[in-house]
């Protein structure tokens, strides 16, 4: 598992940069947001836990078909899931993900702080915006592999993956953003919508790679 | 008191028309597969299972 | 033993949708003017009912709004029950079942968001509110139509059936949290759109017409969704005896 964690991190820093995209991509996002709302810095620090968020998220989305995609083509997809009776399938799935999240999504929530500092935000905002991110993308990338896991047999699964998914995503948006905002304004709870966050995350964290597992194992045969 | 007949009238078409196009587009899609299938018979295709039944019997 | 297997595969593949499809022709008349009947009470039963002292006559609105609410959850219940048997019993018609009630539930979603927002306009003063409820519906919504583009994205019924069927279950977190978000997030929603169906919350003349047409509207669901599974049967046969006639069309030219 160990190994295998380690050649999914490998080939994802190397393999013709899918990781990088996604941090530009992220980039690319927040920097347009100033264009379209106006050079407001007050509005601009109120919608930044927000804008961050949603960054993120069409980020993380963009790269979730190269989760298994990558693996099929070159067919070690099929040996994953032949040896799925030495080791559980479901396992070996979460192992990617993770591996997926390190890769290509990590860089995100470091870079996060960053450009909180570019939409005018609090120190405090920001530290709780990077907390959310932290905790609340590796549910993403979960929910993302079912969608990966369901459309791998498709010849263009890419867009089809991120329209499944994102209506699933939702409540992960939902609560990170109102758990960032309630670290900075004062009637808003922070501490309830970030367990709740943290909860959804470990809920994925099971149920994910189980559906994903499921969904290969159909698809393969 | 407050009269929202405008509001109720259109909630009311809504759902009419709505449910209209539901239920023709689910006839029309009815009445094209019965042709197809008819047409295919008239033209003596038959389903794999029945000629399999006809050779076992 | 491989053979045996199959040879019972084939006759459940032959014999239960040519069940099905006797008995859909032996039961949709019945059940359409059925429907017809109790749609026609129920509309007249709300025609008459009285206004409503606070909300004037777009109460009237309830007797649709709720019905359509109602049933896009029960058709993504049905949905999911179908999903299990596609996964877990492999019935044929499970299946069949999923893929021609997806387009039926969007249409009772969209219908309830439109009815729900034509009432929350004089009601609330506004089209839309992002509450839980309305969220959580609207997600319901978009689930629906990725559903749809995902059962029409595969050209193999067979295997998109599994993937829809895996999808669909793990959609279904959402319905608890549709049902039960009025509960759970009192603070953010509107208590004027509390709907409960608990009769002591609702005066029995707007109770019954309610219930009327909740009725009504169900069988109106049975009757598209029996409509469209037959449907959904008649276009599977048609593709496969296109693909019978293409071989033998085929063999015909070569020998």
């Amino acid at each position: 598992m160990g190994a295998l964690f380690l050649r999914d991190v490998r080939l994802g820093l190397r393999a013709g940069g899918g990781a990088l995209v996604g941090i530009l991509f992220f980039l690319a996002v927040i920097a347009v947001v100033p264009f379209g709302v106006g050079p407001d810095l007050k509005l601009l620090s109120r919608i930044g836990a927000a804008m961050l968020w949603i960054g993120a998220l069409l980020a993380t989305l963009l790269g979730l078909d190269r989760l298994f995609q990558a693996d099929r083509d070159d067919g070690s997809l099929d040996l994953l899931i032949m040896a799925s009776d030495r080791h559980m399938l479901p396992l070996t799935i979460l192992i990617k993900c993770l591996a997926h999240w390190t890769v290509s999504v990590l860089p995100l929530v470091i870079a996060s702080p960053l450009l909180g500092l570019f939409m005018n935000m609090e120190a405090a905002a920001i530290g709780a915006t990077a907390l959310t991110l932290l905790v609340g993308t590796p549910a993403i990338t979960l929910i993302g592999a079912v969608g990966a896991a369901v459309a791998v047999s498709l010849p263009r699964g890419g867009l089809l993956v991120s329209v499944i998914i994102l209506p699933l995503t939702i409540p992960v948006l939902i609560f990170g953003v109102s758990a960032s905002y309630g670290a900075v304004e004062d009637p808003a709870p922070f501490l309830a919508p970030f367990l709740i966050l943290a909860a959804i995350t470990l809920f994925f964290a099971v149920l994910g790679p189980i559906a994903a597992a499921a969904a290969l194992r159909s698809s393969a045969d | 008191m407050m009269s929202h007949t405008g509001f109720v009238l259109a909630s009311y078409g809504a759902a009419i028309i709505v449910l209209a196009a539901l239920i023709g587009w689910i006839f029309i899609d009815q009445r094209s597969q019965r042709q197809a299938l008819q047409e295919l018979e008239s033209r003596g295709v038959r389903r794999r299972s029945e000629t399999k039944m006809d050779n076992a019997s | 033993m491989s053979d045996a297997v199959s040879k019972t595969g084939r006759w459940i593949d032959l014999a239960n949708p040519t069940r099905f499809l006797s008995l859909a022709g032996g039961i949709l008349p019945w059940l359409g003017g059925l429907t017809v009947l109790v749609l026609a009470i129920g509309f007249w039963m709300s025609m008459n009912a009285p206004d409503d002292y606070q909300q004037g006559s777009t109460v009237k609105i309830m007797f649709i709004h709720v019905p359509f609410a109602w049933l896009s959850m029960m058709c993504y219940t049905i949905m999911s029950v179908a999903a299990l048997g596609t996964l877990v019993w492999r019935h044929p018609l499970a299946d069949v079942s999923a893929k021609a009630a997806a387009p039926i539930g969007a249409v009772f979603t969209a219908l309830a968001l439109i009815t729900g927002s034509l009432w929350g306009k004089p009601m609330w003063g506004t089209w839309w509110v992002w509450d839980a409820r309305l969220i959580s519906v609207f997600v319901l919504f978009l689930m629906y139509l990725g559903i749809i583009a995902l059962t029409r994205a595969m050209d193999d019924p067979a295997k998109s059936a599994k993937a829809t069927a895996i999808l669909t279950l793990v959609g279904f977190i959402n319905i608890p949290i549709i049902k039960f978000s009025v509960d759970w997030w009192n603070t953010l929603h509107q208590p004027a759109s509390v709907l409960r169906m608990g009769g002591s919350t609702l005066d029995p003349s707007y109770l019954k017409p309610l219930l009327v047409m909740a009725i009504g509207f169900t069988l109106l669901f049975f009757t598209l969704h029996m409509m469209a599974m037959r449907n959904e049967i008649w276009r599977r046969r048609v593709t496969a005896m296109r693909r019978v006639a293409a071989r033998s069309a085929d063999r015909g030219t070569v020998s």
